[in-house]
């Protein structure tokens, strides 16, 4: 497919000798958003951890802008800059101030124009209304705000296309939301590529292109985001919608 | 005990106490540097690199630092390579002082989250500037009471140097007791002299890790 973006073919993933992700296929194209769902140590952030390399995986190959992924450190290193990660705990650096945390990539990885990243990271806070606190320390901020950072810095980057693991299930209930607009105005206004991992399951519904359902390690659906709220296949899937209250 | 004796001696002591500040100073800053390189290549694991520099961690550790000055002074003249003792002593200083800062550097490293190297990662930082944007500033500030720990206990190893007969505070004291027999007067102005260089600097260094125990970073 021309506009694939990324493809997994046959991956598994063992920790030591626990069989963890079994004979995962999918693909995702440009603009799509997948959210990944499925019960708690399913394997949702292990397979989304593999897709930018920050675990290895034992067989199956990776193919990212109809390239195969030679799975090296250096490699990733090159690709991360096009693919985004940001995690549930709000790891921003906490000796850096804002600004300096959002700069690094741009500035020394890809070693762009120090004043023109400036000016593009302002636009960027002050997207997510943060323009403020671009002098501040991470400890200075609260969940929410650091979680907005941490995706702005994963932005600045332009990346191709990003993956979320659960980047709302450590913040306050009131700061859930400002962080859930930004990732749907990524899906709204950039026709982002995504994978989201996620509780929230209005903003699944709302948000997904498509699902995976992912159980014990295996994706049990890859469905249409509409089909799948309403109608899933299996009765797993159907046990954890109920267990989600949906 | 008399003043007087103490006075007279007073330049000879200020001599070595000059030497003995120069030799830690030395020895400190080249140990420092030792212990950041072997920390370094030790957390990213580099291959080969890191298992020779644990053989030399291992030898610096496990020996005390009379026998490496011994082994720097006496059998390196012997296999053609000789050296003045002020430089057989700096040199086994380090030799020792890097373990120690290596192991303080290490813990501090190690100390920093598997979280924030994977958000480094994540923005597509390579190893170099993984160490230098996020390992090292964050962990340099959690092994500081390591450090200060390494920076008296090197101090105080400079005493070790009256055996190969350099003229630091301890064989100045000793050289005078040896010629005039006044040793209460002598051993006083010795006890005093380190006392003024590592009462003040052990201060300054509790401070300082109290600073970054609570400021940490942002204040
Ligand atoms: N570093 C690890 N070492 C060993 N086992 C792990 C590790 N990380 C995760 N696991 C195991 O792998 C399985 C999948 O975990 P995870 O990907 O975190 O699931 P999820 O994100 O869906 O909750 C779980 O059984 C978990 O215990
Ligand atoms: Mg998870």
């Amino acid at each position: 497919m021309a506009n694939e973006v990324l493809k997994v073919e046959h991956l598994e993933k063992y920790y030591q000798k626990k069989h963890v992700l079994h004979d995962i296929n999918f693909s995702i194209s440009k603009g799509e958003v997948i959210t990944l769902l499925g019960p708690s140590g399913s394997g949702k952030s292990t397979l989304i951890r593999c897709l930018n390399g920050l675990e290895d995986f034992r067989n199956g190959e990776i193919t990212f802008e109809n390239k195969k992924v030679v799975p090296s450190e250096k490699n990733w290193q090159q690709l991360r800059q096009k693919i985004g990660m940001v995690f549930q705990s709000y790891d921003l650096f906490p000796n850096l101030t804002v600004l300096d945390n959002i700069m690094l990539g741009p500035t020394k990885v890809q070693k762009r124009n120090v004043d023109e990243v400036k000016k593009e990271v302002d636009e960027l806070l002050k997207k997510v209304d943060l323009l403020d606190y671009k002098d501040a320390y991470p400890r200075q901020l609260s969940g929410g705000q650091k979680q907005r950072i941490a995706i702005v810095r994963a932005l600045a980057l332009h990346p191709e296309f990003m993956l979320f693991d659960e980047v709302t299930a450590s913040l306050d209930p009131e700061m859930v939301r400002g962080v859930l607009n930004i990732i749907q105005d990524l899906a709204d206004q950039d026709d982002m590529t995504m994978i989201i991992v996620t509780h929230e399951m209005n903003f699944a519904q709302q948000i997904a292109d498509r699902v995976l359902f992912l159980k014990d390690g295996s994706i049990l659906e890859d469905t249409p985001g509409k089909k799948f709220f309403k109608d899933p296949t299996t009765d797993q899937a159907k046990e954890f919608l109920q267990s989600m209250d949906f | 005990m008399s003043w007087e004796i103490i006075k007279q001696s007073l330049p000879m002591f200020q001599q070595g106490f000059v030497l003995t500040l120069y030799l830690s100073l030395v020895g400190i800053i080249g140990s420092a540097i030792v212990g950041i390189i072997c920390s370094l290549v030790q957390y990213f694991k580099v291959p080969i690199l890191d298992k020779i520099l644990q053989v030399y961690i291992e030898i610096s550790k496990n020996t005390p630092l009379l026998v490496q000055l011994f082994f720097l002074y006496y059998a390196f003249p012997a296999m053609g390579i000789k050296l003045s003792a002020q430089l057989c002593g700096i040199i086994g200083l380090i030799f020792l002082g890097g373990s120690y800062m290596a192991a303080g550097f290490s813990g501090g490293f190690n100390g920093v989250s598997k979280k924030q190297v994977e958000s480094g990662k994540a923005i597509g930082l390579s190893n170099w500037q993984l160490a230098r944007y996020v390992v090292f500033p964050q962990g340099f500030a959690l092994s500081i009471p390591a450090l200060a720990a390494n920076i008296i206990f090197l101090i105080k190893e400079t005493s070790i140097f009256t055996v190969i007969a350099i003229p630091e505070l301890t064989n100045t004291a000793l050289d005078l007791i040896g010629l005039y027999y006044n040793s209460n007067e002598y051993l006083f102005v010795l006890v005093v002299a380190y006392a003024i260089i590592l009462i003040p600097l052990s201060i300054i260094l509790t401070l300082l890790e109290r600073r970054v125990r609570y400021g940490t970073f942002g204040n």
